[in-house]
């Protein structure tokens, strides 16, 4: 994506459309990643409370359904906090 | 149009009234604080619709005034001195954000050692902070320029310090023509944001890093340099209207000069008494109020000076760089590009509120004449009133 | 350049010297003059000496430094004679006007006043006898009045009645009366030449 000039950017650093920071891919930070098993998933939400990056997915019904790594950093809180082991962290191969 | 006998901290509260800001916050500081004061009772009796926020210092005044601005009020403050030094950080933050404000200043003293009289170094100070800076010359100029003020700073989205000096200024009653309240109103016209809180949603003050931070600035510099254009065009209105000329600068009798004495604030008002008496003597001396210092007119001074032979600069603070005050550097650098320029001579006077008269500005222009003969200047840097 | 016509007020913190140039000024102003009041700003203590000034003139005034030779000298407290310049720049055709007990002639010579005219006021006594207790800035206001002819009576008078009414406003209306009777007592018992 090129960058604005500065004639074209609004002034006084102000940012005219909300949520752009949805925009800021994150998860290329991460340098482990989690694994998720559906199979060991009790479904208990534990990690979506703890992620400090709101990258647990969870559908309509109130059940996780993958990880979001866009913008999961790896910190690896989740594979801490399961109850029953269903997330293991991996190095990340890039 | 009505006249009144006031201090030019009474013709600023007054101009503030008219003005009827959305948000003052301000913390009182001697010499400004009358102005905050007399504002604070017209808010208790009811004169103003302002929003009136009593903060606990003049950082959370400058915060608060940021704030109410980025969300899309109209808002103004008032402080001096030390208050301006605590409010430095958050001047380039409103800078920044673009936010229109207008501040009240009075010029004061830096302590230490703790000083509550008339000198520019608190403003001078402040001067890259990013607003543009405007001296008043006495308690008339205070009030014309306090209204001019609004408009400049809604219209160029840049803050603007409109200031008069300590005592001489502030504490001083003088005749003032105010103007009607409607009339005021009239001028600076409804209050209009580039954006607003209150509209859409947008973020204000984001992290800016890298690859956005630099452009950031470039519009803001580019602000400035539209600024001067919308600074003389709202003087003019301003003279159209009510009868009274400002503008960036402000010549006296420089026809037919050889020598110009430059200066800022009040001191202008007694160099035109100078000058008067030096003129009918034979001596070719003329005047120029320098009324804005931020924006600097470089390219205005280069034009108007550039054919003199001395120019004397009348500095009322001094730079720590050891090149003199911060009127002669900067006037120095802007006439580099002069293929014949003046001589420059600066004088550092009035630290501390210490008196300066006419006498002593006579003697500028006498000594003058010397250096023209001469054609060189000995002394580039020198002082006035100082026990050596 | 027009003339400029230069007051200096001698007094004590408390005794009203800034309020007089105030009052002064402002009545002058309504007669169609320019003016300035200010006073000399220094560390400020009820009984320590102070001075205020004033600027009149018939076009618009610039000057913003000191007044260093005024036209006419006020002295609200006598004290001050002994502990302070108050003759200092007094322009040799110039007035001073003294509140004390003392007659002019004896203040020349105390002073040595070879040219200038003194004029003597018991401003302390014509408060005393007004508003009760020692405010001399009143009638001084109305002995100068008398003598530099700036403003009559009547007009200083109303002028002031205006300008304490928005001062003393809720405080009734003795402050107000003793003062205005003090301003007309003074202008017209000061005497001298």
């Amino acid at each position: 994506m090129a960058l604005s000039s500065w004639k074209e950017l609004p002034i006084g650093t102000i940012i005219t459309k909300p949520g752009s920071a949805r925009e800021f891919k994150t998860g290329d930070w991460r340098s482990q990643r989690p694994i998720w098993d559906p199979e060991k998933c009790i479904h208990c939400l534990i990690c979506f409370i703890y992620c400090p990056d709101s990258s647990i997915k969870v559908n309509s019904e109130g059940k996780m359904t993958g990880i979001d790594l866009d913008y999961c950093k790896g910190c690896g809180i989740c594979e801490e906090e399961c109850p029953k082991q269903a997330i293991h962290m991996e190095i990340e191969k890039r | 149009m009505p006249i009144r006998a006031l201090t030019g901290n009474e013709a600023m509260a007054e101009a503030m009234r008219q003005i009827n800001p959305d948000v003052v916050a301000a913390y009182p500081i001697t010499p400004a604080t009358e102005i905050v004061q007399l504002f604070a009772s017209f808010v208790a009796d009811g004169l103003v619709d302002t929003e009136f926020v009593p903060v606990e210092s003049e950082h959370s005044a400058i915060a608060a005034c940021t704030g109410a601005a980025a969300a899309g009020a109209r808002v103004m403050t008032s402080t001096a001195s030390q208050g301006l030094a605590l409010m430095h950080e958050i001047l380039y933050i409103a800078a920044g954000l673009r936010a229109p404000i207008v501040i009240c200043e009075v010029n004061r003293s830096m302590s230490s050692p703790i000083n509550i009289h008339c000198d520019h170094s608190d403003t001078m100070g402040s001067r890259e902070a990013g607003w543009i800076q405007i001296f008043a010359e006495d308690a008339q100029d205070a009030y014309d320029l306090t209204i001019q003020a609004i408009r400049i700073s809604e219209e160029v989205l840049l803050p603007v310090i409109v200031s008069t000096d300590a005592f001489i200024i502030s504490h001083s009653m003088q005749r003032v023509d105010i103007l009607e309240d409607n009339e005021v109103q009239k001028f600076i016209g409804p209050h209009k944001s580039p954006y607003s809180l209150f509209e859409k949603t947008i973020t204000i003050g984001p992290l800016d890093l890298q690859d956005y931070f630099f452009e950031h600035k470039r519009q803001q510099i580019d602000a400035m340099w539209k600024s001067p254009q919308i600074i003389e065009k709202v003087a003019k209105e301003f003279a159209t209207k009510f009868g009274r000329t400002y503008g960036f600068l402000e010549q006296y009798r420089m026809e037919g000069a050889e020598q110009v004495i430059i200066a800022c604030g009040s001191t202008c008002g007694t160099a035109r008494v100078a000058i008067d008496t030096l003129r009918e003597k034979g001596i070719k001396v003329g005047l120029l109020n320098l009324r804005v210092m931020r924006p600097f007119p470089h390219a205005k001074l280069l034009e108007l000076l550039k054919s003199f032979k001395l120019v004397s600069i009348l500095d009322r603070s001094v730079t720590m760089s050891t090149m003199g005050g911060p009127v002669y550097v900067e006037l120095r650098s802007a006439l580099y590009d002069a293929p014949e320029r003046p001589l420059l001579v600066d004088y550092i006077y009035g630290l501390g509120g210490r008196d300066i008269d006419v006498e002593q500005i006579m003697d500028v222009a006498l000594k003058g004449e010397q250096i023209i003969k001469k054609n060189k200047v000995e002394k580039p840097v020198d002082y006035i009133g100082l026990r050596e | 350049m027009e003339k400029i016509f230069e007051v200096r007020w001698h007094g004590r913190g408390g005794q009203g010297a800034k309020t007089a140039a105030i009052l002064f000024g402002d009545a002058a102003m309504s007669t169609g003059k320019y003016l300035q009041a200010f006073p000399e700003y220094g560390p400020e203590r009820m009984g320590a000496p102070v001075q205020a000034f004033n600027r009149l003139s018939d076009s618009k005034i610039t000057l913003h430094c000191g007044v260093k030779e005024p036209d006419v000298v006020v002295v609200l407290d006598p004290t001050l004679l002994e502990s302070q310049p108050v003759t200092k720049g007094l322009k040799s055709d110039g007035t001073i006007i003294i509140n004390t007990l003392l007659e002019s002639k004896e203040l020349r010579k105390k002073l040595n006043l070879a040219t200038q005219k003194v004029f003597t006021i018991n401003a302390s006594g014509i408060s005393r006898d007004t508003l009760g207790r020692e405010l001399p800035n009143t009638p001084m206001l109305g002995a100068l009045a008398k003598v530099t002819e700036i403003i009559g009576l009547e007009d200083l008078i109303a002028y002031t009645k205006k300008k304490l009414v928005k001062k003393f406003r809720g405080k009734g209306s003795g402050v107000i009366e003793g003062n205005l009777e003090s301003i007309k007592r003074a202008y017209n018992s000061v005497r001298g030449g």
